[in-house]
């Protein structure tokens, strides 16, 4: 508790954190209070579907019916980004729970017993790190059929192998203790041993920098959305946001950065999540880095 | 000094790493209908109309492993299939677009690892400092802007408001003619050396110009993270003892972070050099796409949307050589940095 207490007052000493924090918490309460900012139409059927004002593929600038004006296809932008929010937390959320969760057996597995099971793991590892993850990623999502579900298995699949490793250097790391010894001398079991002796010692660095990983993913999914291959189309989504604007990088002669607000908004919701998850882990990567000394 | 045996010995290690990755390739395959994995198979647009054919000569209605088996014997006979998106054999292609991602490359991985080291380092020995705050805000915003994003923006600017001084693609129309001309000879198809030795200068500009923007969108995300890690670690060697020591006798200041403490921090950068070229080969696939700069990541991007499994296969075999290559050369790398590391002993 000392110690939890004792990375609380670093992180309040840290500016950047504070500022990780304060991001982290007005992107909580965006998506939490989605349908009070942007409450969808009468009548609409489904929340995450953009409601769109006409058809016409030519974004429109800021009015006071669109306060951040409209996308290609008339997708009002305001609506997108904030419930997009919503769209973001759900990818970033299930795809670090589920690849802890394996990473977590798989590395404790293979760090506890070593030997052949260690080998496989380890090698099987090796062959889902050799292959290019974006296009992996790519292929998955084609195959099951492009949603956002599928980018959520899809980064599962080509993230779980680092988690994994690293995992299974932490057990490696306290598998010969003393404690460790001792336990297994009064005879526990191994499910004992690990869950109980050694996971509790060895994970919570690595626990805590993986579910920073949150932006990372974020950021991964929306590459994936942003090239068509992650929301269907119309849902909030901040990478399909920005897919909607590529064709509207450089607008008519005469007036280029006609429709900036389609290219720039959707993207600065991106950078600033991902930069609040950034910065925190910053922040923790020096606190739980003891090497770095005390300061 | 055993280093061939060991050279050899890692290289017969890709052979299971491949053989893992076609595996992979194939599990992901069996999501597909036997009519989408005949045209692995297909070698001329002729052969199109013939799909039923196919899957009948290949047993695509197989058991799996009786498939798997037929598939890697194609393989092994050279047959890598119809790239469907580019309408060339795979091999073909791949060879058309290399020259390309290996023109960004040459100009973006040493801006990226010397830059980072230099950059890193410098933070380190001035931590605290105003020059670490700036660069630590600076590689922050660096790893967390989405590339895609950032290259749009970037066109946004330089090729909208400065209208057309940095231009997306390889080349514009008139100097792609140009090059294609009888007046161009295409030694290695990367324009930038083609055209110093064709000696003409105008080439040159052209292709530099359309490259100053792909090369700044892959170079930014892998740099701040180069730069970061060269930090922490920087930071670590300088807190030793032998620097004290250093200090002590009275080397120079540049002596001790340049030769002593660098030298020492460069491991921790080497031991992750996979997950960088990792992150350079996805930030390749993006940027090209933004750019419309036809290279491999192009290629597979644009496969991997239209289901092209042909062309995703190969790019992940060359990937995978690629990468098992990569740690090859680290290792090797790893052995002239610190002389304590012996090749060959057993480490993980």
């Amino acid at each position: 508790m000392n110690r939890l207490g004792f990375m609380f007052y670093q992180l309040r000493r840290n500016p950047l954190s504070i500022i990780g924090i304060t991001l982290i918490l007005a992107f909580i309460l965006t998506a939490a209070l989605a349908p009070v900012i942007a409450p969808p139409p009468e009548g609409h059927r489904d929340a995450y579907q953009i409601p769109r004002s006409g058809f016409s593929p030519t974004p429109t600038p800021p009015s006071s019916e669109h306060p951040f004006g409209t996308t290609e296809g008339q997708y009002d932008i305001l609506y997108g980004v904030i419930w997009g929010t919503r769209s973001a937390f759900r990818v970033g959320v299930l795809v670090v729970g589920s690849v802890l969760v394996i990473g977590i057996i798989l590395g404790s597995v293979a760090g506890y017993f070593g030997g052949l099971v260690d080998e496989v793991i380890m090698r099987v590892t090796d062959v889902f790190m050799a292959f290019p993850a974006l296009i992996l990623a790519m292929a998955i999502t084609v195959a099951l059929g492009p949603s956002l579900n599928s980018v959520t298995l899809a980064l599962i699949a080509v993230s779980w192998p680092s988690y994994t490793r690293l995992i299974r250097g932490d057990i490696l790391a306290v598998r010969e203790e003393d404690y460790v010894e001792a336990a297994r001398g009064v005879g526990s079991s191994h499910f004992r041993i690990i869950v109980w002796h050694i996971l509790p010692n060895s994970i919570y660095p690595t626990l805590v920098m993986a579910s920073l990983d949150i932006g990372a993913v974020v950021l991964s999914a929306a590459a994936l959305s942003f090239l068509g291959l992650g929301a269907p189309e119309g849902y909030a989504d901040w990478g399909q946001m920005i897919g909607y604007a590529r064709n509207w990088i450089v607008g008519p002669p005469g007036d280029p950065m006609a429709y900036w607000y389609a290219v720039v908004i959707p993207g600065l919701f991106i950078l600033f999540f991902v930069l609040g998850w950034n910065l925190l882990g910053d922040a923790f990567r020096d606190i739980l880095d003891p090497r770095l000394g005390k300061r | 000094m055993e280093l061939r045996a060991y050279i050899v010995r890692r290289l017969l290690l890709l052979i299971p790493v491949l053989f893992g990755v076609t595996l992979l390739i194939f599990a992901v395959l069996q999501f597909f209908s036997p009519v989408e994995r005949a045209t692995l198979y297909v070698r001329s647009p002729q052969q199109y109309s013939q799909l039923p054919e196919i899957i009948e000569k290949y047993g695509l209605n197989d058991p799996v492993w009786v498939q798997y088996g037929t598939w890697m014997n194609q393989i092994f006979h050279g047959n890598f299939g119809w790239s469907r998106v580019v309408s060339l054999p795979v091999g073909k292609a791949l060879l058309k677009f290399l020259p390309a991602t290996l023109e960004l490359a040459i100009f973006a991985t040493p801006m990226i690892i010397l830059g980072g080291i230099f950059l890193g380092s410098k933070a380190a020995a001035h931590k605290d400092r105003a020059f670490d705050h700036a660069t630590r805000v600076g590689a922050i915003i660096g790893w967390s802007l989405p590339t895609f994003w950032l290259g749009l923006v970037l066109l946004m600017i330089f090729y909208g408001f400065f209208s057309g001084l940095l231009p997306p693609e390889r080349l514009s129309t008139e100097m792609n003619l140009l090059v294609h001309s009888d007046q161009f000879t295409r030694y290695t198809n990367i324009n930038v050396i083609d055209s110093i030795l064709n000696g003409n200068g105008r080439v040159l500009v052209d292709s530099l110009r359309h490259l100053v923007l792909p090369v700044i969108t892959l170079t930014v995300v892998s740099l701040a993270f180069i730069m970061r890690l060269m930090r922490s670690s920087m930071l670590e060697a300088l807190s030793k003892g032998y620097i004290l020591t250093a200090r002590a006798k009275g080397l120079d200041e540049n002596t001790v972070v340049n030769k002593h403490a660098r030298r020492n921090a460069l491991i921790p950068v080497l031991t992750v050099s996979g997950y960088i070229f990792a992150g350079l080969v996805n930030g390749v696939v993006i940027t090209e796409t933004i750019f419309n700069f036809k290279g491999l990541g192009w290629w597979a991007a644009k496969s991997a949307v239209n289901l092209d499994i042909a062309a995703i296969l190969a790019f992940a075999l060359f990937n995978g050589i690629l990468f098992v290559l990569t740690n090859l050369v680290v290792d090797l790398l790893y052995a002239r940095i610190d002389p304590r590391i012996r090749l060959g002993a057993q480490t993980t």
